[in-house]
């Protein structure tokens, strides 16, 4: 930072209080050059870009509440006797974890509303996470220069998936246990480590005694440490990058169209956090999540039908349930496939929405900076590949579901596997081809209203009898915009014989990216958007129907 | 780190779009040569508030009723905590006999967040400048000459340092930062034992009663009626003893009684008793104390992962993700009349694993 | 006449023909029936069993054969004991009108509980069974609640969840929610195990084990129930806690978004 000591003193006692403070702190922080860059700072507004101010503030009550909870809360699996308020379960046995829970629930006056806020809020940060993920991926937001942040973005959904179920298994519930046990068979699955993971990570068998101190440790420390560092980057890159914008009058890639940090989006960031702390408050006034004490302490030996993970982890659950159980056997070793591929699966389809931003760079060979974000429509692989990629995540969660879907909708649970089966491969295929049917309608759609203007609804009859519907001519801004985004040209090859006329070695990865290219931008792949010429060839005209 | 630092100078990075006109607040005309342009930014338009002050002052008063509830609610909220029993229960219509705590805090506290951020956002949107302004963008890379000396900076940082040439040092540098974590690895050893063969074993053993745990009490054959379902766990262990979640975890028994006729494996047939069968509780496939047992079928199904076995048959798989049958143990009846183990399992229990073989 | 007789073979007539020989029968008993029944326990004992019988044989021989043997369309009722018949009649699950599902649900109860007594004494009297429990066996008084809880999360839980809502079993069978089912019924399912559901004899689940596992779904999952939380969400776990924190949650800070982000109503332009 650029703090010279060399400052002039300012007559000190006129100034207001507050200036003086920021003053002497300006002496020490730098904080005004900070302040000149960022005070004023423009952020555009847009509702989707509020999705990533759902995920920051929940993750903020998340931690609020989180802090108060471990006042309470005892990491510990010493077997206790009930004697608290809860009638049903006095005099069980149960681990001091569970025992706290309850005291938690029923003996601290707003504990369980704390509780209830905590859980509620992480259900909808991991949702707000999918969601504003989905924001960025589907309007190219995540292209040069936001790919670091793009991961960023995707460790912390990854990392609060992991922090929430560590969580979820603290209270030593049936439920929860029930899932801890079935994330120790998984581990098992792994080949020629797993088991030594498991005995570390449990201390010996399971369920031993040591995996709720250890998961609090990891639940209330390592991860969220993490995942703050991550979330302050992240903020910092947005700043940084300054926010993309859609394509409108007045907006380019060069600027940003907006209001103000200082007073607009102070008032109305601030005041979002206090709409969705208010919000999540209130849900957690009305709705029951997680009631431990309808579950009861973990038995392995006990367990209840409709045992479900937590909704971001329903993906992973239903990957578990439909593979077949394959397991082979050979030179004394079991390979347990019917696990370990759902868990290398539901790696693999997080990672490839990951990196998705570098096979697109990758294939479109571009390396200028994008702060206009497209339309879904406009980048029709793009939003098929998202579209699919959804689709498999909802399988998975149907999946996950299958035995509710069953009851609910009274149908046959294996029928509602297979069906999951089948559509696991074939449904991304019909999402992948859907979307980009629907998405080069659109974007014919959008060429004809450039070239002869809006569709007004209105039946004019002609001298000569044809009756033809009036055409409203755009207005420029509306042109613009339908007209600004950048349509790629898919990449050749490039010339087999070099300059002296000897035959160059095509690399497989060439040909590749060509073939990709093509498939991106190739003819039928996107509708060449109108030019200039061709809008005046019809509008001169205007004798068009 | 913030965006000052970049000098002014930079050029601008290549613009893909290239009819992209770099025209920002000024409104343009429309343009005859390119009907596609940018016109820039829309005239500002004045809000009711902008015109009327009485609008003005109507948007006022809403914000600050909206504080005004806000703290209300949280005096309401302080009244609430002091004043209603931890275990009120109130009947709210549609939402059931629920914790009058719980609702009173929770609605008074959304309350107040609520009508702070409603407040604040009413102002910010009625009340505050809603002029949009355009801000310029730098771009991210660095110039050509800034790059150039801080590679030069490295370059020279790099040489002084001799770390190039100094071979020796380079490597056995590298050499200890690659070590020392090895230290922390194996400290991470202490988390827990060698697996050896505790998961091939469980407390079963010959002569080891079957307890039934609805009542604790030593089965008989009689006991076991066809059609009933019936939980054990060895003689010898107690929920109060320290290991119990451990062994209860490995241990765990169902029994049903088949007509013998209907067993169709030969040697669940030979390890029952008067077609009295002991099955593993702990599903093959994760570990979840299976138990769905539907007794015309014979069939018996996981509520976790829905893996389904036939009792009828070995306890072999026929639907799901568990990949061999559940184990079964040998059981017979001892000199007292009682069921009896004839020893452990003779394969793990439990989920697979890479040593199971 | 003739819309009559077409009628004659709908699944449905012989429960009318049955519905209107009781209230005949009914009628002429109430009108002829001794005031003091409390003597003679043998004849009346014997009267209900025949009572019962004629009973069975209009509306229960088809299936389950005229001695209560069984055959592919019903199975054998000897020896399934009074409550067997007290369960399955009435819950309402027979008389079923087909066999050919995979599971016959719980309907509307077609007989009076006097009509299902006497269905229950004649198939008692086909061979020893679980008797129909009395209130002291099933009542409150005396049950540990807590107790009730363990071995509900034992034996029950895995197919009827963990409050008794029921859950899903193999090709389109079920586990039926154990809401507002009468506790009389609860314990006689678990005595009798009435198609899939396996039984729990006393041998095996003592008769107190039993009265503990009704008070404690009464405790958990009766009409007095509280949930202190707020609303139960169907009871059914992360799944409707997921789905709801999607929809309400989710949702409505999305509308609030919209609003927090929407241009504020411009003033007309003049």
């Amino acid at each position: 930072m650029s703090t010279a000591p060399n400052q002039e003193p300012r007559s000190r006692g006129k100034a207001p209080a507050g200036e003086r403070i920021a003053d002497w702190a300006d002496g020490r922080l730098g904080i005004y050059s900070l302040a000149k860059a960022n005070m004023r700072k423009i952020f555009p507004d847009h509702w989707s870009f509020m999705l990533g101010e759902v995920c920051l503030y929940s993750f903020i009550i998340i931690i609020l509440t989180g802090v108060y909870l471990t006042l309470f809360f005892h990491p510990s699996m010493n077997e206790v006797e009930y004697h608290g308020s809860y009638i049903p379960l006095q005099g069980q046995l149960m681990s001091e974890a569970f025992n706290s829970t309850l005291h938690i629930s029923f003996d601290v006056r707003g504990g369980l509303l704390v509780r209830q806020i905590h859980h509620w809020a992480a259900l909808i940060f991991l949702a707000g996470m999918f969601v504003h993920m989905m924001r960025v991926f589907f309007t190219g937001a995540f292209r040069k220069p936001r790919e670091i942040n793009w991961l960023f973005g995707f460790l912390l959904f990854v990392l609060g998936m992991f922090t929430g179920f560590t969580g979820y298994s603290l209270p030593d519930d049936l439920l929860s246990g029930t899932g801890v046990r079935f994330t120790e068979g998984a581990i098992l699955s792994i080949p020629i480590v797993g088991t030594y993971i498991s005995m570390f990570l449990f201390g010996g068998e399971f369920p031993g005694h040591d995996f709720v101190a250890r998961f609090y440790s990891i639940h209330i420390l390592l991860l969220p440490g993490i995942m703050l560092g991550l979330v302050v980057g992240h903020l910092i890159l947005v700043f940084y990058h300054k926010h993309t914008q859609f394509a409108g009058p007045g907006k380019t890639n060069k600027n940003v169209v907006g209001m103000p940090l200082l007073p607009v989006y102070m008032a109305k960031a601030g005041g979002f956090f206090f709409l969705v702390f208010g919000a999540i408050a209130a849900i957690a006034a009305i709705a029951q999540i997680n009631p431990i004490w309808a579950m009861g302490p973990y038995r392995p030996d006990q367990v209840s039908t409709g045992a479900q993970p937590d909704w971001y982890m329903g993906f992973a659950e239903g990957l578990v349930r439909y593979m077949p159980g394959w397991e082979i056997n050979f030179w004394g070793h079991t390979l347990v496939l019917g696990v370990f591929i759902p868990l290398v699966l539901f790696g693999l389809v997080l990672a490839a929405i990951a990196v998705y931003p570098f096979i697109e760079s990758w294939v479109t060979g571009d390396k200028s900076e994008h702060h206009i974000l497209d339309r879904p429509r406009n980048a029709p692989t793009r939003t098929a590949f998202g579209v699919a990629w959804v689709t498999v995540y909802m399988i998975g969660l149907v999946g996950g579901g299958n035995d509710l879907i069953a009851t609910h909708f009274h149908l046959s649970i294996n029928a509602v596997t297979w069906f999951v089966r089948i559509f696991f491969f074939a449904g991304p295929v019909i999402a992948f081809i859907a979307t980009k049917r629907i998405c080069l309608g659109l974007q014919r759609r959008d060429r004809d209203k450039v070239l002869h203007g809006r569709e007004t609804g209105i039946i004019k009859r002609l001298p000569h009898g044809e009756f033809i519907e009036v055409h409203e001519p755009l207005s420029q801004e509306q042109l613009h915009t339908l007209t600004a985004h950048h349509q790629y040209e898919p990449a050749a090859i490039g010339p087999v014989v070099d300059e002296n006329g000897v035959e160059r070695k095509v690399k497989a990865s060439e040909k590749l990216r060509a073939k990709l290219s093509n498939a991106y931008y190739g003819e039928d792949n996107q509708i060449p958007k109108p030019t200039v010429d061709e809008y005046k060839e019809i509008t001169s005209g205007h004798g068009h129907h | 780190m913030s965006s000052q630092d970049i000098p002014e100078e930079n050029l601008p990075a290549e613009q893909s779009a290239g009819h992209d006109k770099h025209a920002h607040g000024a409104v343009s005309v429309a343009d005859e040569e390119n009907p596609f342009a940018d016109p820039g930014l829309p005239p500002h338009e004045h809000r009711i508030q902008d015109v009327d002050e009485r609008a003005a002052k109507r948007s006022e008063r809403v914000v600050a009723l909206l504080f005004t509830v806000s703290m209300l609610a949280t005096i309401a909220f302080i009244v609430a905590y002091v004043v209603i029993p931890n275990d009120k229960s109130i009947f709210v219509f549609p939402i059931g006999h629920i914790s009058a705590m719980n609702f009173a805090l929770g609605l008074t506290l959304g309350t107040a967040l609520f009508c702070i951020g409603a407040g604040a956002v009413h102002w910010a949107r009625t009340l505050m400048s809603d002029v949009e302004v355009a801000d310029d963008r730098h771009p991210i890379e660095a110039s050509p000459e800034l790059r150039a000396k801080v590679h030069a900076d490295f370059r020279e940082g790099a040489e002084e340092s001799a770390i190039g040439r100094r071979k020796l040092i380079r490597n056995t540098m590298f050499g200890a930062l690659a070590l020392v974590p090895l230290s922390g690895v194996m400290l991470l050893g202490g988390l827990g034992p060698a697996p050896g063969t505790k998961l091939r074993h469980t407390m079963w053993a010959k002569g080891k009663r079957l307890v039934n745990m609805n009542t604790n009490q030593p089965l008989r054959p009689e006991d076991v009626a066809v059609g009933s379902l019936t939980f054990a766990m060895p003689d010898g262990l107690a929920e109060h003893d320290e290991n119990f979640q451990d062994e209860i975890a490995k241990a765990a028994l169902m029994i049903v009684r088949l007509q013998p006729g209907n067993i169709k494996d030969k040697r669940e047939l030979d390890w029952s008793h008067e077609g009295i069968v002991a099955f593993s509780k702990i599903c093959t496939h994760v570990g979840c104390p299976i138990s769905l047992y539907e007794q015309q079928t014979h069939h018996v199904l996981c509520p976790c992962h829905q893996s389904t076995f036939d009792l009828s048959d070995g306890a072999r798989v026929i639907f799901g993700p568990a990949g061999h049958a559940l184990p079964q143990l040998r059981i017979g009846v001892d000199d007292e009349g009682y069921l009896q183990a004839l020893g452990d399992f003779e394969e793990p229990v439990g989920p697979a694993f890479w040593e199971r073989g | 006449m003739k819309k009559l007789s077409a009628r004659r073979r709908h699944p449905l007539a012989a429960v009318v023909v049955l519905l209107l020989a009781l209230a005949a029968t009914g009628g002429l008993y109430a009108a002829f029936a001794p005031a003091g029944k409390a003597q003679a326990d043998d004849t009346s004992q014997s009267l209900t069993i025949k009572e019962g019988k004629k009973l069975y044989e209009v509306g229960c021989a088809s299936c389950h054969g005229t001695g209560g043997q069984g055959s592919s369309d019903g199975p054998s009722l000897v020896g399934v004991g009074a409550a067997a018949v007290d369960f399955q009649v009435g819950t309402g699950r027979m008389p079923a009108s087909t066999s050919q599902m995979a599971q016959i649900p719980s309907k509307k109860v077609v007989y009076t509980q006097d009509q299902i007594d006497q269905l229950a004494a004649y198939v008692a009297s086909l061979g020893a069974g679980p008797s129909v429990p009395t209130k002291e066996q099933y009542g409150p008084d005396g049950a540990d609640i807590a107790k009730g809880g363990e071995l509900f999360r034992t034996n029950c839980a895995q197919c009827h969840n963990f409050t008794g809502k029921g859950g899903a079993l193999t090709k389109g069978k079920y586990a039926p929610s154990l809401e507002g089912v009468a506790p009389k019924h609860i314990y006689e399912a678990m005595q009798t195990g009435p198609q899939n559901m396996p039984s729990f004899p006393d041998t095996t689940m003592s008769e107190k084990n039993k009265k503990d596992i009704i008070a404690y779904l009464n405790a958990v999952d009766g009409s007095k129930t509280e949930n202190p939380g707020g609303l139960e969400l169907g009871g059914l776990g992360p799944v409707s806690e997921g789905l709801f924190a999607w929809i309400f949650g989710l949702g409505a800070l999305i509308a609030i978004a919209v609003w927090v982000a929407a241009r504020t109503a411009k003033a007309k332009k003049s």
